[in-house]
């Protein structure tokens, strides 16, 4: 069994200690690339980015060390991303059971789950979480290659170095905004999940009540219609 | 600068006050570039070449007497050369020596990331530390006068010192000591920039240059490599010596309003998800939900 932490598992409920597969391997291993690689971006990113972060660079063998991997690192968080897109993007699509789900996102917030509308493998913060890490990691790619090749760009096409740095510096504050949700929700609040994508599996009763309609798909329950 | 530390302050057994009491010593060093007496003849090119003992770099022909294009991160010091028409039809010469301006606001300093790797002294000059530098480039992006060359191989960025080595040492910069026609000259801010204003009046006055002025830019706070030009309206014929310079706004929009509102949004974002959880916690699973979740 994977769960590292007891779920109250609760026998009136017969086949509530079943398990089921939320994340494959290849989704697993996947993820955490882009997890490692977006941690080491971070890291050296927030240490160019303030005087007082820039003894982070201690974490990767000083300035240099760090300005050359940055870019490196930030192809490999860029290709896992991509690789997740192939991986997910059936299931990120937005559904029309999203913009119901929205309605009552404050529910969400406010941990009253059992109030929701039902949603599928991932709910629309998730879906829109992906979007944003897909887009931020094409356009981080795209600005980076700006800033990566000192001397690639004459001085007549300066303008787009100034861009490059604009782009890069807005669009990692916005995946950074993201960063900081997803841990959160993912570690402290939605117990089961850190769980899930290190084991791939979920409990029964998670998974009905996060992901209802994909709690149906996979058990071919037909408690509800979709 | 040295021996500035070596004023005396007090002395035993003297009647009086100290010699030289109340007086200051003008500590901003400037170089004059008179680019109407420049002959073209490049000494300066090879005087920093020598003095900073650079490598050797190719020369590069482009129907012009320039050595090349630009500055390079080992060729500090270029004479840029420009044919101008006069409005009669005959042909002048533009000759302006293209190195840093060691400017008062730094754009290349406020660019940079890395602890020390652009330090500005007490005299004006501004010196890259390369044991410092992380070869970001940013500098590049922050210098109005394309000054900052990035060396590919190395990783660091190189420019001219001013000769820090030996200004420090109560010498001329090199280019200077080599200058045969005087149109070169080093001194202290006030000095240079009252040489170079007298010089523009005199070619106003006496040469017929009535647009001839002194180029001392404000929008990077001044420099400490000031011209006197023939035609200070138009400083760009001189290869493309800009008008107003200034730090990019897009450089001062990152490194000033961005950065705060980044710090703020960041530590906003955790402050928020702390309060979220001491408010609400974690969502528990009920494991007997088969009737809820889901269920309006
Ligand atoms: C393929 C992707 C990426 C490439 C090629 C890339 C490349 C670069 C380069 C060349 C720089 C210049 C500064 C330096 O390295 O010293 C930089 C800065 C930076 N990068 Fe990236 N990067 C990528 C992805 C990311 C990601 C995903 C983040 C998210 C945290 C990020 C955050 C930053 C930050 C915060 C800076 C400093 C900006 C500043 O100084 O204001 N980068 N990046
Ligand atoms: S290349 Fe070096 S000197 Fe230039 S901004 Fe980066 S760390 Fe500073
Ligand atoms: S000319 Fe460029 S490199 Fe020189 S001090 Fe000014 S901003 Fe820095």
């Amino acid at each position: 069994m994977s769960s590292g932490r007891t779920l109250p598992l609760s026998s009136a409920a017969g086949a509530s200690g079943q398990r089921l597969l939320r994340y494959t391997l290849a989704e697993r291993v996947n993820h955490w690339i882009a997890t490692l690689s977006y941690i080491y971006l971070l890291l050296t990113g927030l240490a160019f980015w303030s005087p007082y972060l820039f003894w982070l660079v201690i974490f990767s063998g000083g300035g240099p060390a760090a300005r050359f991997w940055h870019p490196w690192v930030g192809l490999l968080f860029t290709a896992s991303v991509l690789y997740m897109y192939a991986l997910w993007r059936g299931d990120m699509l937005l559904t029309p059971a999203d913009l119901v789900w929205r309605r009552s996102v404050l529910s969400y917030i406010r941990n009253e789950d059992e109030h929701l509308p039902p949603v599928g493998r991932f709910n629309m913060g998730q879906k829109q979480f992906f979007w944003l890490m897909l887009g931020g990691g094409v356009l981080l790619a795209l600005s980076g290659f700006g800033l990566w090749f000192v001397d690639a760009l004459p001085w007549s096409l300066r303008y787009l170095r100034y861009l490059a740095i604009f782009l890069h510096v807005v669009f990692a504050l916005a995946t950074i905004g993201g960063f900081i949700v997803h841990v959160y929700m993912g570690t402290a609040v939605v117990r089961g999940g850190f769980t899930s994508i290190l084991r791939g599996e979920v409990s029964a009763g998670w998974a009905r009540l996060h992901h209802r309609l994909w709690y149906d798909q996979v058990t071919g329950a037909s408690s509800r219609k979709k | 600068m040295s021996q500035a530390t070596l004023r005396i302050r007090k002395m035993s057994g003297h009647a009086g006050p100290v010699p030289g009491a109340g007086t200051q010593r003008e500590l901003q060093v400037c170089k004059l570039i008179d680019v109407t007496t420049c002959i073209g003849c490049k000494a300066c090119e090879v005087a920093c070449l020598e003095w900073n003992a650079l490598p050797y770099r190719e020369t590069l022909f482009e129907n012009t007497y320039q050595t090349m294009p630009e500055t390079a991160w080992n060729f500090w010091n270029l004479i840029k050369f420009n044919e101008y028409e006069r409005p009669d039809g005959s042909l002048m010469w533009l000759m302006r020596k293209d190195q840093c301006m060691h400017c008062a606001e730094p754009g290349c300093l406020a660019a940079c990331p890395a602890d020390a790797a652009i330090v500005q002294y007490a005299n004006g000059v501004v010196d890259f530390q390369q044991d410092h530098c992380i070869g970001c480039g940013y500098c590049v992006s922050g210098c109005p006068f394309n000054i900052p060359k990035f060396n590919s191989s190395t990783k660091k960025v190189f420019k001219c010192t001013f000769c820090s080595d030996r200004v420090s040492e109560g010498l001329e910069p090199a280019c200077i000591k080599a200058c045969p026609s005087g149109c070169l000259h080093f001194g202290t801010k006030d000095d240079m920039k009252e040489l170079a204003a007298q010089r523009a009046s005199q070619l106003r006055e006496h040469f017929g240059f009535p647009n001839a002025g002194v180029y001392d830019p404000p929008g990077v706070g001044g420099t400490g490599v000031i011209y006197v030009l023939h035609d200070a309206s138009n400083p760009e014929q001189y290869g493309g010596l800009p008008k107003n310079p200034a730090i990019p706004w897009v450089v001062k929009l990152w490194k000033g309003p961005v950065k705060w509102l980044g710090n703020l949004a960041i530590a906003g974002g955790i402050i928020a998800v702390t309060l979220h959880y001491l408010r609400y916690g974690a969502k528990i699973v009920k494991e007997d939900n088969r009737a809820e979740g889901g269920q309006p």
